[in-house]
């Protein structure tokens, strides 16, 4: 059975979570119900709540299940990111369920047979500082979450296609698999890396070791495929160990904390991604493969960037209309560089003269520098 | 010549508000009999400020051309990235806002924190607490604006005769990637640090309208426009500048230096742009007399060859025929006089160890036909190009001042109405 899982990332993770998790046992059934606890009553077609209203700060949710299925009961935020959750709670246990919340809004959702969407319920903490947003913000991070899972879960075959070529020894079609495999991860990098720990051990470069640091990840077989020619035992355990690093993100990839800001600064930090690695062709050393990541990081930002657009486009007309201009130029740029619109294989880059690297970096600052502003513009008014 | 500024008219108030300490600096220096001035325009003639202040941004003439030479310098060449008319004006609009701030001291827009803590500050920050150090901000407009945005920006029969390309010069090594450019912003200040924020700031400003082509900072300005009573040396060791045009010189400012027409220039200047990289190490395995023959003029003084001081009058036959002096000076050139603003530069070493080192040389002229291409042409048998090589090459159109808080850079050219 599976513990409560928690969110590394989610700031509201707290010692009162972290005791529920060492408090559950097997058939927990916890004292339900202090004197103030919100008592949720979960059936197979309901989910009931003693309160719609109650003060911000440490929740206790007293759970019954009267239905026939194992049920789920989750606190979300209005998009869908998992405040606290509870998984396994068989027909007529009880169960509790803790969380620290800051006011704003929420939703308390029970999913009989723990699949879908289940039954909710609008509840709302008050009082302390206030989180208000636009509701399409809400839903612009609901459709980010989304996208980013579903970049993840894209990864994943990819990347097997690639690490098996690896295990077959097959240099010419890990080569070939190698920068598909990576368009997923590179467009929305930005929410890997807010776990800390998944992209140093899939993404790092050499000159990126820390002492003492193993290098393991796509640019170490890299290394091997382009630099070294050859695949031995090592590559394959490396293989393997991206398989199980990249399906850790896949796993992770629902939790990251996203609010309207994160997605909109990691658009520009996609950029600088760009500024810094792609276009000096740094990142893709030995592949020459930079502009299948820039052209992903682009992809990246301009998908976050179309969901925010409705809001910020109200509050800084002046700013989307800059950056659609910008993403269309920048686009058009790196159009020139591969002949079939819709293919990632691109121009190596080592074949890229001097002259038109300033050109695409030219055009990486022309975007990214109103692309700062974008979080701004999602949060003023 | 500094006999005329005992008959300066008094600074305007404007200038003695605008400038604080002002009142002293004119005080002393007019005691020392060589009195610093910035900005000509007759009446509006003001006291050099102290160091540290601030250098009047708006005036007649822009600022950095015959106001006192700063000690740094950064100076950039900029490419246009778009040919929408509109947002280019809109970007000298913001650049000439963002510039009359930077030279007062203040930071840009809102400043660089207490805004909102989820937007980039609009000022990069690392000018804050720092002074205006004399900052000026002069900008350019290259022949290739013109070229090649002429039609776009309606400006295609606007560009003045006197604005050509220079031609190839015996000797030239010209790297593409330190040339040209369609605008350019000459940043000087005694900080660095504030002529860096300046440059910076600028093109931040700048991006998807202008991107930096290439840049250059200085250090150890080669020539003055103030007739200190010590004149800078270059990199060779050579005092240079010692019959440069000084800023109070409001006749030969208006005879070589100030542009006529187009009307839209009238005011303004030529520059040209020179990176002129220096052969340090075998010029340093020169002896002293060969170094002395090559310039014309004694390594200590500076006299001229068979004078013994500085500033005494140069007889041209005494040096060798083939001296920099005699090559380069007016007299030789039927009077072609240019006004030189140039810098050293360092640029680190070149990978076989050798200094990277050498003069960036900024000249303002009244046409670049008549001033820099006959000197340079007559320096063609220069002793000194043996330990010389122009490896960068620019020219400017430098428009005229910006006139008061609505004026803007290039106002003249974008909304003239003469053609």
């Amino acid at each position: 059975m599976r513990a409560v899982r928690l969110s590394v990332a989610t700031a509201v993770a707290t010692v009162a979570a972290l005791t529920a998790v060492t408090g559950c046992t097997e058939k927990s059934d916890a004292k339900t119900g202090g004197s103030g606890a919100i008592k949720v009553t979960a059936t197979d077609d309901s989910c009931e709540v003693s309160k719609t209203e109650f003060p911000a700060g440490h929740v206790e949710l007293a759970v019954e299940n009267k239905g026939s299925r194992v049920t789920e009961v989750e606190i979300l935020f209005p998009d869908d990111r998992i405040v606290s959750e509870r998984e396994n709670i068989g027909p007529g246990t009880q169960h509790t369920l803790t969380a620290e919340v800051k006011s704003g809004d929420y939703r308390i959702a029970c999913i009989p047979g723990m699949k879908g969407k289940g039954h909710r319920q609008d509840v709302k903490a008050t009082g302390g500082k206030a989180v208000k947003r636009d509701p399409r913000l809400d839903e612009a991070v609901a459709a980010y979450r989304q996208y980013a899972q579903a970049q993840a879960d894209e990864t994943l075959s990819k990347v097997t296609t690639f690490t098996d070529a690896v295990r077959e020894g097959d240099l010419a079609a890990a080569k070939k698999a190698y920068a598909p495999s990576r368009i997923g991860w590179e467009r929305t990098e930005p929410v890997a890396e807010s776990f800390g720990d998944i992209d140093p051990k899939v993404d790092v470069r050499a000159d990126g070791l820390e002492e003492g640091q193993k290098w393991t990840g796509w640019h170490r077989l890299e290394k091997a495929l382009w630099d070294d020619k050859k695949l031995g035992k090592a590559e394959k355990t490396l293989a393997d160990q991206l398989d199980t690093d990249l399906k850790d993100w896949q796993q992770r990839v629902g939790k990251a904390e996203i609010t309207p800001t994160s997605m909109a600064n990691g658009a520009k930090e996609l950029l600088d991604e760009v500024a810094t690695g792609k276009v000096t062709g740094e990142e893709e050393r030995y592949s020459h493969t930079d502009l299948v990541d820039f052209k992903a990081n682009v992809e990246g930002a301009e998908k976050a960037y179309e969901l925010l657009k409705p809001v910020a486009s109200e509050n800084d007309a002046a700013l989307t209309k800059e950056l659609d201009k910008q993403f269309a130029a920048l686009d058009a740029l790196l159009d020139k560089y591969r002949e079939d619109k819709t293919s990632y294989d691109f121009t190596s880059y080592d074949k890229v003269g001097k002259a038109d690297r300033k050109e695409l970096s030219d055009g990486v600052n022309a975007l990214a520098e109103p692309l700062s502003k974008l979080a701004a513009a999602v949060v003023s008014k | 010549m500094t006999d005329e500024t005992a008959t300066s008219p008094a600074p305007s108030r404007r200038s003695l508000l605008a400038v604080g300490g002002a009142g002293l600096a004119l005080g002393a220096a007019a005691a020392g009999g060589a009195v610093a001035l910035t900005r000509d325009g007759g009446d509006d003639m003001q006291p050099a400020a102290e160091s540290g202040g601030a250098v009047p941004f708006h005036g007649a003439h822009q600022a950095g051309i015959a106001t006192p030479v700063q000690d740094r310098l950064h100076f950039a060449a900029f490419d246009v990235k778009t040919d929408d008319r509109e947002a280019f004006v809109q970007l000298l609009k913001d650049w000439t806002k963002a510039a009359a701030l930077m030279t007062e001291g203040r930071a840009v827009g809102e400043g660089a924190y207490g805004g909102l803590a989820e937007a980039p500050p609009d000022d990069t920050g690392e000018a804050l607490g720092l002074k205006p150090s004399r900052l000026t901000l002069t900008i350019g407009f290259g022949p290739s604006l013109f070229d090649t945005y002429g039609k776009a920006f309606g400006i295609a029969d606007a560009r003045p005769e006197a604005l050509v390309e220079l031609p190839k010069f015996p000797g030239d090594n010209l790297d593409k990637a330190r040339s040209g450019g369609d605008l350019c912003v000459q940043a000087c200040a005694d900080d660095p640090q504030v002529a860096v924020h300046a440059i910076r700031n600028l093109a931040r400003i700048g991006f998807g309208k202008v991107a930096i082509r290439w840049s250059q900072l200085g250090f150890g300005k080669t020539s003055s426009t103030t007739p200190d009573a010590q004149t800078p040396r270059n990199l060779m060791g050579f005092k240079d500048g010692t019959r440069n045009i000084a800023g109070t010189e409001t006749d030969r400012l208006a005879q070589h230096v100030w542009a006529d027409g187009p009307s839209w220039m009238a005011g303004g200047s030529y520059l040209v742009a020179r990176r002129i990289r220096m052969n340090i190490e075998t010029w340093d395995r020169t002896s002293l007399q060969e170094q002395e023959d090559v310039f014309g003029r004694d390594k200590g003084e500076g006299a001229p060859v068979g004078k013994a001081k500085e500033r005494d009058e140069p007889f041209l036959k005494a040096m060798k025929p083939t001296a920099h002096v005699r090559l380069a000076h007016p007299d030789a050139n039927h009077g072609a006089t240019i006004l030189r603003r140039g810098y050293s530069f360092t640029d680190g070493t070149d990978g076989l160890g050798r200094l990277d080192a050498g003069l960036f040389f900024l000249a303002y002229m009244k046409d670049v036909r008549k001033g820099f291409i006959p000197v340079q042409r007559n320096l063609a048998t220069d002793a000194l190009n043996e330990y010389i090589q122009h490896v960068g090459s620019a020219v400017f159109a430098v428009p005229p001042g910006v006139r008061d808080g609505k004026d803007w850079w290039g106002r003249g050219l974008f909304e003239r109405k003469d053609g």
